[in-house]
């Protein structure tokens, strides 16, 4: 076993080569599979901006200059995403692998292995999955500009509570474990966190509903593009296309569980080796299991 | 133990002492946040270089896929 005082650069070192491995591997798919989807979202907005510019045109009204363009399309659709992923697995390597080192031998009776599939699929669900359900993922032209700080504001909140809800969580299916079994814990204290992530999702508000959009757009639940209609209430721009939407959606979970999956399975075998004891290296160099 | 694959797992001792560990464990929890941050929100909700947007738009479409709320 590594020296005392080692242990957690060591972990944490292989926490974010981990990370930026997966990170790695979850741009590949962006970039094969979102980017499509992110080019015909933009394609929406730039012939939304036009026919809405005609509407204007037509009642008078002055069209707003669009925002300068500081990078190109090309650089944002594979650099920028692909700087931008990596980045984000290495900091959620980085994150994983402290939760790891703290879970460590506190946890109950769990390999290294496991422990390493438990805290990224942890990792995937309160940094990701659960602020999603809520706040789903969003392709370019779904967002309001004058609610981003409340979006980014609710957002971060959701992240917040579920991670420290999951925690929570974790910390309660312990105390719980020696009166009921591993068994009972574990399901009261998931039922716990869905109760107490169910309610704090119930009482924050749907992106629609913000103060800035009900004025504006009127009552829908999401900032999703309405139809465009003419002065006489024809439709003449249709609404965003849900087909874009899903496959954006479902793509945008597949990336986030190729990169906590691939956080978990590779750094599971790098801190079996780390951790554990009973093994030795025989002189033909063969591993031996003691 | 109703274990079927061989040996019985031990229980992973402690290994990491958290006061010990903190310098590393800190450091490593603020690196992951600062990343976290400037990837997922600055130059949007709040920013820490002004006005400029040279962040948001480089990492844009990795924002909007990541789940982040964008523009």
């Amino acid at each position: 076993m590594a020296a005392e005082g080692v242990t957690e650069k060591r972990l944490i070192l292989r926490g974010v080569f981990a990370g930026a491995v997966a990170g790695l591997l979850a741009f590949a798919f962006a970039r094969v599979f979102a980017e499509p989807q992110i080019q015909q979202a933009i394609n929406y907005e730039s012939a939304r901006d036009s026919a809405q510019a005609v509407l204007d045109k037509a009642a008078g009204i002055a069209t707003p200059a669009a925002g300068p363009d500081i990078f190109s399309r090309t650089i944002q659709a594979d650099v920028g995403i692909g700087v931008g992923m990596v980045l984000f697995g290495v900091a959620m390597g980085a994150l994983f692998a402290v939760a790891y080192a703290i879970c460590l031998g506190r946890t109950g009776r769990l390999r290294p292995r496991s422990l390493a599939l438990l805290v990224a699929a942890g990792g995937f669900l309160g940094f990701y999955l659960v602020p999603f359900l809520k706040y789903p993922a969003n392709p370019p032209s779904i967002g309001h500009e004058g609610t981003i700080r409340a979006r980014s504001g609710l957002y971060v909140l959701m992240v917040v509570c579920s991670l420290v809800f999951l925690l929570g969580a974790v910390w309660l299916g312990r105390r719980l474990s020696a009166r009921l079994g591993n068994w009972n814990a574990a399901l009261l204290a998931g039922a716990a966190f869905v109760l107490a992530i169910g309610v704090v999702m119930l009482i924050l508000p749907p992106l629609g509903h913000l103060g800035y959009n009900r004025a504006t757009f009127g009552a829908f639940a999401t900032e999703t593009p309405q139809p465009l209609r003419n002065a006489q209430g024809t439709i003449v721009f249709p609404g965003f296309p849900a087909d874009v939407l899903f496959s954006f959606r479902l793509y945008s979970v597949g990336a986030q569980l190729i990169l906590w999956s691939a956080i978990g399975l590779i750094f599971a075998p790098m801190a079996d080796r780390l951790l554990t004891p009973a093994r030795a290296v025989r002189s033909d160099g063969a591993l031996v299991r003691a | 133990m109703s274990n079927i694959s061989a040996p019985t797992p031990v229980t992973t001792p402690v290994v990491v002492s958290i006061p010990k560990a903190a310098l590393w464990l800190v450091g490593a929890s603020l690196l992951g946040l600062i990343l976290y941050y400037f990837i997922g929100i600055d130059q949007g909700a709040t920013s820490v270089f002004g006005s400029d947007m040279h962040i948001h738009e480089f990492v844009h479409d990795a924002r909007h896929f990541l789940g982040f709320p964008c523009h």
